[in-house]
């Protein structure tokens, strides 16, 4: 019997959707090892704000630390105020998010408990008492399946890949104040530029909009942009390697081997010719839609709808003809 | 200032992967390996710390088989000074090729390590964090440029939407991403030096992995694809198949 442990992202209170991922699989291993699905948000004052809803995504006990100086994420006060919760609730289990702030987090945090940790995974279950996971290694092109054997077990999920569990029990929810001592601190910000407020990071988002070399120039993004638009919510731009080389997108846009793994529910390619290394980064999409005017681009042997035609022409009719669409909805 | 980069064997991006019969690994028949990408990029920035100061040593530290002497060499013939080799069966557990590393980096006094933010076989994005918390050290990952400021570097690196300058106190760990700086690629004449370089291998403490690879599968061929038409009159046809098929739309 052991209980399950999942941190919990939140930016200025708002918990997104792979926090609630990973209530879902804290709740499904909790059921495994026969324990109580917690959660733990860590912030300053506002971050208690999503916490209520986390008992509808499947956590039993939601505990959230609040501290001034843990307003922003910082690496070394966050982890340890992590592995003191961990430690002090003797969790057989804990479960965090391979976002951007989860891959900088958990292997601090595996580290400082001595534990291993399954990076990125896609599947986990619960074999006889030891927590078992599925992870893509190569960049997809295999999966590997692991017994951990350690107590805490610790995973960090892939987002966009698991289903939030849908409870409709109430959590308890209640607020501590964790030790943290900032005079031990050693990372500082000096700036924090934002290029354009609230854009979804590409590696979180449930939909993409790539755009390849077939594009022919930055100034011609506003295209791309337009059918990011008529999508609507949850979505983001993403861009190929040699894109980003020539310098028409920022590298945190970058999806593939050098750049970020996504999984969306949906990826459009768009003048993108599918080279192995940027399948690498998104061959695990649910949903695939090329956009090539090439009909032998490799693209198309993954992708599961194409369209062979100018980007130039395609695009604008896509855009137009899915913001038709959601006006009726 | 001296600075240790470490790195990793992995096959070739362009390599195919295959099951072997043991059901637990990769066949290694016809692979063609080569240093991970991003540690190209690490190693690509120590140089150009090294240029700019004018002085200090980079040390490559590789922990794996014999043949990753290969991939040294390649860091070498880049530019670096020398090279350690722990020879020893790297596992999927990060945590035991962490210690493994971490007890090397104590028994120097560089200020400076460096890693890739993630090697290209196991994905794990974990070893350098890992390296840092059992070292003491303070870490930042994602970097993608940097500059030494007296006791500090100044690290840059992307984040979501926008860029971020962090400053940390040495000694630090930081792992490197893709930035503006490609890695160069070996001239002829570094090629030759390299061969002269120190290059040391020993056998490394027994690293206990305590993550069983219980099995190894290829990911599940995706469903050949549809041509839904060509050009702009293809798209009423797609974007029906994105919602009432699909439903992802
Ligand atoms: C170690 C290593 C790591 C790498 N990492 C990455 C990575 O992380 N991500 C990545 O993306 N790449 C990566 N690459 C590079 C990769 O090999 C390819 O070079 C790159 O993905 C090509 O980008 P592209 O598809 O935009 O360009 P191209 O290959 O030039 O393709 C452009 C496509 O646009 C189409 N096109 C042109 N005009 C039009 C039009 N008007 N309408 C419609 N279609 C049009 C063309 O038919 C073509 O298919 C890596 C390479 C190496 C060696
Ligand atoms: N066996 C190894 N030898 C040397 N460095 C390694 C090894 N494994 C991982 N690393 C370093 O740790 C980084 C992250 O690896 P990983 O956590 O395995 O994705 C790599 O980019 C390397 O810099």
């Amino acid at each position: 019997m052991a209980n399950v442990l999942a941190f919990v992202e939140q930016r200025d209170g708002v918990i997104g959707s792979a926090g609630r991922e990973a209530v879902g699989v804290a709740s499904a291993l909790a059921a495994g090892l026969g324990g109580q699905a917690h959660a733990l948000i860590l912030g300053n004052a506002s971050a208690a704000a999503g916490a209520d809803g986390l008992g509808a995504a499947g956590a039993e006990v939601v505990a959230v630390g609040q501290h001034d100086a843990l307003g922003d994420y910082n690496p070394e006060g966050y982890a340890s105020v992590v592995a003191a919760h961990i430690r002090d609730g003797g969790f057989g289990a804990v479960v965090f998010t391979a976002t951007t702030l989860g891959k900088d987090l958990a292997p601090r945090v595996a580290a400082l408990l001595d534990v291993p940790l399954a990076s990125d995974v896609t599947e986990v279950g619960v074999d006889g008492g030891v927590v078992t996971a599925v992870r893509p290694v190569y960049s997809g092109k295999a999966f590997a399946t692991l017994a951990i054997d350690a107590s805490p077990a610790i995973v960090s999920i892939r987002p966009n890949v698991f289903q939030p569990a849908q409870n409709a029990a109430a959590g308890t929810v209640s607020t501590f104040t964790p030790d943290v001592d900032t005079s031990a601190w050693r990372i500082r910000v000096v700036d924090r530029k934002s290029a354009a407020d609230g854009q979804l990071d590409v590696a979180e988002a449930g939909i993409v909009v790539s755009g390849g070399r077939g594009m022919k120039g930055p100034e011609h993004w506003g295209l791309l942009e337009g059918l990011r638009d008529a999508i609507g919510s949850d979505v983001a731009l993403g861009a190929s390697r040699a894109v980003v080389d020539a310098g028409w997108r920022p590298h945190g846009e970058q999806v593939g081997q050098t750049g970020k793994t996504v999984a969306p529910k949906l990826y459009f390619a768009v003048g993108i010719s599918g080279a192995i290394q940027h399948l690498a980064g998104m061959r695990t999409a649910k949903t695939i839609v090329a956009i090539n005017r090439d009909a032998d681009a490799p693209i198309f042997s993954v992708a599961d709808y194409g369209i062979v035609g100018d980007l130039f022409e395609v695009v604008p009719a896509l855009s137009e003809r899915i913001a038709e669409l959601k006006a009726a909805d | 200032m001296n600075v240790i980069v470490c790195v990793k064997r992995v096959p070739d991006t362009e390599a195919r992967i295959r099951v072997d019969g043991s059901g637990t690994g990769i066949d290694t028949a016809g692979i063609k390996y080569d240093m991970s990408p991003y540690d190209a990029f690490a190693v690509e920035a120590a140089l150009r710390q090294k240029e700019a100061a004018g002085e200090g040593e980079i040390t490559l530290l590789t922990f794996g088989e014999s043949a990753a002497q290969e991939t040294l060499r390649k860091g070498l013939a880049m530019g670096a000074d020398k090279a350690v080799l722990l020879t020893g069966e790297v596992t999927l557990d990060g945590l035991a090729t962490a210690k493994v590393l971490a007890a090397e980096l104590e028994s120097t006094d560089a200020p400076l390590f460096l890693f890739g933010v993630k090697a290209a076989d196991d994905d794990q994005s974990q070893v350098g964090p890992m390296v840092a918390a059992l070292t003491g050290r303070p870490c930042v990952t994602g970097v993608s440029t940097y500059e030494i400021q007296g006791d500090k570097a100044v690290c840059h690196r992307d984040v979501e939407g926008g860029s971020e300058v962090l400053e940390v106190d040495l000694p630090a760990v930081l792992c490197m991403t893709k930035g503006p700086n490609e890695p160069r690629l070996a001239a002829l004449k570094g090629i030759m030096a390299a061969k002269k370089k120190p290059l040391e291998e020993k056998p490394a403490a027994a690293a206990e992995a305590r993550m069983r690879v219980t099995g190894f599968s290829e990911p599940p061929a995706r469903a050949a694809g549809r041509i839904v038409g060509e050009g702009a009159g293809a798209v009423d046809e797609l974007v029906r198949l994105l919602r009432e098929e699909a439903n992802a739309l």
